[in-house]
């Protein structure tokens, strides 16, 4: 995926995501799978550039919750867009277990999403080339404001109106 | 009824806005058919077997005159001129096209109104009691907390894209008038023996292919924990619901799986992270949302002159009485009546009204009903707040516009589904069955003397007409082409919910009707004084009425 939406703009993606079974490390920043992401930061290893890892959305974080958030990216896979579980990850992360580092969505998420992937959390997300990224990040305004609580809001509209 | 303010008009106006331009990107082939399917579902659009068909979403069956008045509109403009009324509440317009839906819902963003998650994978319109407020067995109106629901549920950032759709009910009476056992979550209002009021809790109800009746998971759930608990209950189905395999997918198989007490653990582990976090509600906006449900400004009549009058204009003339009985019922309000309009007559599909009717509709509830009118999950619509002195005048207008069928509660008033005639999910028709059974019993002394007969058809085992919880439910299925019905018995969506037992193998269309008489000939043969249908079921067992329909020897 070559290209990042972060903060609103559009970014070159220089973050590389290895997948599962890899065991050699390229040069450069990484997105690891968790699994590797444990073995690493308990041997703590040299690297020339910074390394984070990826989960699906069926992954289960509360055992591993402490070593995630030291993580300065953590990226949520989307299987498929209409798999919603990352939703619910994004949430846990951000509002359970205080992670403060970006938090990237990647795989098969759509740009109409955007909106709600921001309200759980997200911070930047990847598109592949064919996707006109400027044009798609429009999606993150969809709506002005929320009824309900989310990260981006922790006073539900009923306390606000 | 609730009014929006400029929170809610902007909300829906930047929904109209989302949605056009992803209409327009789908029509510039920008979104893939795949991406745009939920899009659209989550706007109320299927695309049916002759046209796409939009449901507009009727919040806990609430609508005002100038909201009826809308839907005419736009029933005549941008449709053929009628709409139907669904088992959830809600309003189907058979015939939109695909490119002026985002001019429909701009319509109805105008008058307080919209389609958002009326369809698709997310948390559908939350439903209630038709007689919410007026009801003489109520513990407290359930609707201001469907509206607090509703707000809570609409574009929940986490919860668009669920294993599947997720419906709520919530019931404020002792007698369930919303099916609430047979919803994802039914949550029923209960005073505890501190004399507080919270809501019991159940989960997993749902009719479908797998018929079952919810589980209790919380016996009482103090009022202001309502939407944390709620989002603890959507978290644990969203994280572990199955999304393989969309017939497993229901929180009842989860449920199931788990059990009741494995999965209410989990929501309590869950809940526990959120309990008194930010979503817990506060008095004042419990009292904002019952400010808006408020009584009107009731009359009062002496009572016995009422009575006398109605009893005279009822011994002269027999089809109001017959009205009286089977449309009308007293509320927990002196002097004043909820009167059902029937959307039943025969030769019409059970639950389709014209963009005519609508007017007078809106019209009788201008002047009758102070203004509203309710959608019930039978299809049928309610004038609550009816001054009784006034019921005389309302039942002749109701009667020239065809909407005084007096049918209510009979096996005429079914529930149908809208079956083969449109529906590409459907494997029979459903529409015609219904009619031939209206047309078969007609003698309405017949069906007064059948009494209370609760009959429900679907076209297909995805159970939109709900046939499991029919006292008499048809089920239509394809058998190498061709259009067969099972029949089942016992089934009810009372507090006693029950799921109906299959009567044996389906029947033709043509043997249909029949088969319904002979089951009614067992049921008038064998009933004790004054014992329902269903009661009598339940006493003698289906042996009798199989015997009967197959002619098989005792």
């Amino acid at each position: 995926m070559a290209q990042l939406l972060k903060q609103g703009q559009v970014t070159v993606n220089n973050w590389q995501t290895l997948d599962t079974g890899t065991t050699e490390l390229p040069s450069g920043n990484l997105l690891v799978p968790v699994e590797l992401w444990q073995q690493l930061s308990l041997g703590a290893e040299q690297h020339s550039g910074e390394i984070g890892l990826w989960l699906d959305g069926s992954e289960e974080i509360e055992q591993l919750a402490d070593l995630l958030i030291k993580a300065p990216v953590i990226g949520i896979r989307f299987s498929k867009f209409a798999d919603g579980r990352g939703f619910s990850m994004a949430r846990l992360l951000r509002e359970r277990y205080g992670y403060q580092g970006e938090l990237r969505a990647t795989g098969d998420f759509i740009r109409d999403q955007l909106y709600f992937l921001q309200r759980c959390g997200f911070t930047s997300y990847e598109f592949d080339d064919s996707v006109d990224v400027a044009e798609a990040s429009k999606s993150l305004n969809d709506f002005t404001d929320a009824y309900q609580v989310a990260v981006d809001q922790q006073v539900p509209l009923f306390k606000r109106r | 009824m609730y009014r929006y303010d400029q929170y809610d008009h902007k909300l829906v106006d930047e929904r109209v806005a989302q949605y056009r331009d992803q209409t327009q990107r789908y029509l510039a082939g920008e979104i893939s058919e795949e991406a745009f399917l939920p899009l659209r579902l989550q706007n109320g659009l299927y695309v049916q077997r002759l046209a796409p068909m939009l449901r507009i979403a009727v919040p806990y069956g609430l609508m005002s005159s100038q909201q009826v008045r809308k839907i005419a509109e736009i029933s005549r403009v941008y449709d053929k001129g009628y709409v139907h009324f669904t088992t959830r509440q809600n309003i189907q317009l058979n015939w939109p096209k695909l490119e002026e839906v985002p001019d429909i819902l701009a319509e109805l963003a105008s008058l307080e109104m919209h389609a958002i998650q009326t369809s698709g994978n997310c948390i559908r319109n939350t439903t209630t009691d038709q007689f919410a407020g007026v009801a003489p067995d109520e513990i407290e109106d359930p609707r201001p907390w469907c509206e607090i629901i509703r707000q809570w549920s609409t574009l929940h950032p986490e919860f668009a894209f669920l294993p599947r759709k997720f419906k709520i009910a919530v019931c404020g009476s002792e007698e369930d008038r919303a099916a609430f056992l047979l919803h994802d979550i039914g949550l029923q209002l209960v005073e505890n023996s501190e004399g507080d009021i919270g809501f019991h809790v159940f989960v997993g109800g749902g009719l479908g292919r797998t018929p079952v009746i919810a589980s209790s998971i919380r016996e009482f759930l103090p009022k202001q924990h309502l939407l944390s608990y709620l989002d603890a209950i959507l978290r644990v189905y969203n994280r572990y619901g199955n999304r393989d395999n969309k017939y497993k997918a229901r929180i009842k198989i989860l449920v199931k799986a788990w059990t009741p007490e494995v999965f209410a653990e989990r929501v309590e582990a869950e809940w526990a992270h959120l309990k008194d976090g930010p979503a817990t509600l506060d008095g004042t906006e419990i009292e904002r949302m019952k400010s808006f449900f408020t009584a009107p400004q009731y009359l009062s009549f002496d009572a016995g002159e009422t009575a006398a009058d109605l009893q005279s204009l009822a011994k002269d003339n027999r089809a109001f009485s017959r009205w009286l009985d089977r449309n009308v019922r007293s509320q927990k309000q002196p002097g004043y009546s909820s009167v059902t309009l029937s959307l039943k007559p025969a030769g019409v599909a059970p639950g389709d009204v014209t963009d005519v009717q609508l007017e007078t509709i809106a019209d009788l509830a201008d002047r009758f009903s102070f203004g509203e009118i309710r959608s019930t999950h039978n299809q049928n619509l309610v004038l609550a707040d009816v001054a009784q002195p006034e019921l005389f005048d309302l039942w002749q207008l109701a009667k020239s516009a065809g909407l005084a069928t007096p049918s209510i509660g009979t096996i005429n008033d079914m529930i149908c589904c809208p079956g083969g005639d449109y529906c590409s999910l459907a494997n029979a028709k459903s529409i015609p069955v219904a009619e031939a059974i209206q047309r078969k019993f007609d003698d309405l002394d017949y069906v007064y003397d059948l009494g209370d007969l609760e009959l429900n058809i679907s076209g297909c085992m995805n159970a939109c007409g709900h046939h499991h919880i029919g006292h008499i439910g048809i089920l239509g299925v394809d058998k190498k082409g061709e259009e067969w019905y099972q029949i089942q018995l016992g089934g009810s969506a009372n507090s006693n919910a029950a799921l109906g037992k299959v009567l044996g193998p389906s029947l033709s269309r043509q043997a249909v009707t029949d088969g319904i008489e002979k089951l009614l000939d067992v049921y008038v043969e064998n009933r004790l004084e004054q014992e329902s249908f269903l009661s009598t079921y339940q006493r003698i067992g289906i042996e009798k009425f199989k015997q009967r329909v197959y002619g098989t020897a005792s």
